[in-house]
């Protein structure tokens, strides 16, 4: 009988888990153009993505957004979170202004900062304009707010800063968490003389331990296969290959280049690097993560 | 409270700190406010008053930009993208809340041998890229004929989903082992059971499920970019992804596409607050 009501998962996780997961692997061995059968081909996709230019590239600018979108979007939602949890009147609606841009949808966000970040009509550039001017009057400066999305060096942390907008879902998780928090812990943190920073390094930071992991763990994961907003914001990765991430260029040599034995090692490359990372933060984190009730559930 | 003559020996501090608090919270809160309402904003504007800094906030609101995308040559093609977009939820949300309960309460509230480690797995799958599988399932799809056709973005929720069948198990855990085995002695069947008293008691953890299935099913690009082929069969995503490439500079007519898409979520927002936190607290992210 139970085997009965698991049936659609057993079905859906063998068509579109555990088969794909093995066929995947397979074709990551072969070179393979969809309108002609798999070619065995040894372990050459791999020997050929070590020399791949841009796939060192692809990787090079996705680990530039993970460690800077992830770190900076926990520290951002902690710091909202902390500020809401005070007492606050009408926080019920500061947590709705803070939550609100989390909702849009990514494309619709992904064509209304296109136009932020554009350098001559962006409303990002009109304010920066007259803090330029300004900093340009000092001797031998001559600040000029950048071109964001045109800019190689600019693209990626224009982004970075895109995705902070939208930090609004994890801080309400730590909010939530805060909340949780037994007031008790800081009265007797109170009677200790403790200051404020000493309250949150060592109370408040402990007691919310296992949703910020939980959060790493999402975040990283989440960021590693960033790809809408560069195939929208930055038309396939440009300018040059700044924005050329993991996830856009297998999806490019896939469905583009037709080299789907290649993107295939790409993704298998890439899902072991998931699992890998996954296991390393488990391990990393494992004695800062604080679980009430001992954590051996 | 402490005693009236302790405030008054500290009175700066007392008044400083909550002025600043709120001070902080209201500039914070306009920072990340204002590129929300410069996208409702600029939708209703007139192209005249777009391009102006600082920008104009009271104005007689137009609606040009969205005559021109209910246009029915408009090269976005608005209520086409929402009937597929619509049809496509409307499969997602039941398909997933159906199959999600079912495969749950099989997890939660049956005994059977493998079960637990079943269960483990699926918790690890939680964790694949989706772009492992991506490569494979389009090579199935493709055989099946399916290619350019709703059924690959519709038939995969029809076998539930991983994260909605974990947030269903752990409500069904809650319900009282009584409730359940007074029926069995009554002579209910599991299914009855399961139909009867089980789904009745959950509707608050299926309304979420169903509204995160809705949101993904919304928001959901690539799977949209890879399958849909003809216009008239686009979503509203990749409708709006292949209009800002045709139409990069038409600001208005842009925003005005975006508020569309965007302004069905914030209402459903405001009807569901407690259901979005719920599903947030599962997810981690948005949906």
């Amino acid at each position: 009988m139970g085997l009965f009501f698991v049936s659609p998962y057993l079905i859906g996780f063998t068509l579109f888990m555990a088969g794909p997961l093995i066929a995947s692997f397979c074709f990551s061995f072969t070179r393979y153009d969809i309108f002609n059968p798999p070619k065995w081909n040894a372990l050459n996709n791999f020997a050929e993505l070590a020399h791949d230019r841009l796939f060192l590239v692809s990787i090079g600018n996705t680990a530039f957004y993970t460690l800077f979108s992830v770190p900076l979007g926990m520290a951002v939602a902690f710091a909202l979170a902390l500020l809401l949890n005070r007492k606050l009147a009408a926080r019920p609606v500061f947590r709705t202004l803070f939550f609100l841009p989390s909702i849009v949808p990514l494309v619709a966000s992904a064509v209304l900062w296109v136009w932020v970040f554009n350098s001559q009509y962006g409303y990002l550039n009109w304010a920066l304009r007259p803090v330029c001017d300004l900093l340009s009057l000092l001797p031998g400066v001559d600040a000029r707010p950048p071109n964001w999305l045109q800019s190689p060096s600019w693209a990626k942390p224009a982004l970075v800063i895109m995705s902070v907008w939208g930090v609004g879902g994890t801080m309400v998780l730590y909010l939530a968490a805060l909340q949780d928090v037994p007031k008790t812990l800081y009265e007797v943190a109170d009677l200790d003389g403790a200051s404020a920073w000493q309250k949150v390094r060592h109370v408040t930071l402990p007691m919310i331990s296992p949703i910020l992991f939980f959060t790493l763990v999402m975040g990283l994961i989440a960021a590693l296969q960033v790809f809408t907003q560069a195939y929208i914001m930055t038309k396939g990765g440009q300018p040059g290959v700044s924005t050329l991430f993991y996830c856009l260029y297998l999806f490019q040599n896939a469905f583009e280049y037709f080299r789907l034995g290649y993107a295939s090692a790409m993704a298998w490359i890439l899902f072991v690097f998931i699992a890998v990372i996954t296991v390393i933060v488990f391990k990393a984190t494992g004695r800062f993560v604080y679980y009430e009730g001992g954590g051996d559930e | 409270m402490s005693p009236s003559y302790l405030n008054r020996r500290r009175p700066p501090a007392r008044l400083i700190a909550p002025l600043l608090t709120h001070a902080v919270a209201i500039a914070l809160s306009a920072v990340f406010l204002f590129p929300f309402l410069w996208l409702l904003t600029s939708a209703l504007k007139p192209n005249a008053l777009l391009k102006q800094w600082p920008p104009v906030w009271v104005f007689a609101p137009t609606l040009e930009h969205f005559h021109s995308l209910f246009d029915p040559d408009s090269a976005f093609r608005f209520w086409q993208f929402l009937a597929n977009t619509l049809f496509i939820c409307a499969v997602t949300v039941s398909g997933n809340i159906l199959a999600s309960a079912m495969v749950a309460y099989g997890f939660a509230r049956l005994k059977w041998p493998g079960r637990d480690i079943l269960f483990y797995v699926m918790l690890g799958t939680m964790m694949v890229p989706a772009q492992t599988m991506m490569i494979p399932v389009f090579v199935l799809f493709r055989k099946l004929g399916w290619i350019d056709t709703f059924l690959p973005l519709t038939v995969p929720a029809l076998f539930g989903n991983a994260f909605f069948i974990f947030m269903l198990r752990q409500f069904f855990r809650t319900i009282p082992r009584d409730l359940l085995d007074a029926a069995r002695v009554d002579g209910h069947g599991e299914i009855a059971i399961w139909w009867h008293i089980v789904m009745p008691l959950s509707v608050p953890a299926l309304a979420v499920v169903g509204l995160f299935a809705f949101l993904n099913a919304w928001n959901d690009f690539i799977n949209p970019l890879i399958y849909l082929l003809d216009e008239t069969r686009y979503t509203l995503s990749l409708g709006l992804a292949m209009f800002q490439g045709q139409y990069e500079t038409q600001y208005g007519s842009l925003m005005a596409a975006s508020a569309l898409m965007t302004c069905p979520i914030v209402v459903l927002f405001f009807f569901t607050q407690r259901q979005f936190i719920e599903g947030i607290k599962l997810t981690g992210i948005k949906g």
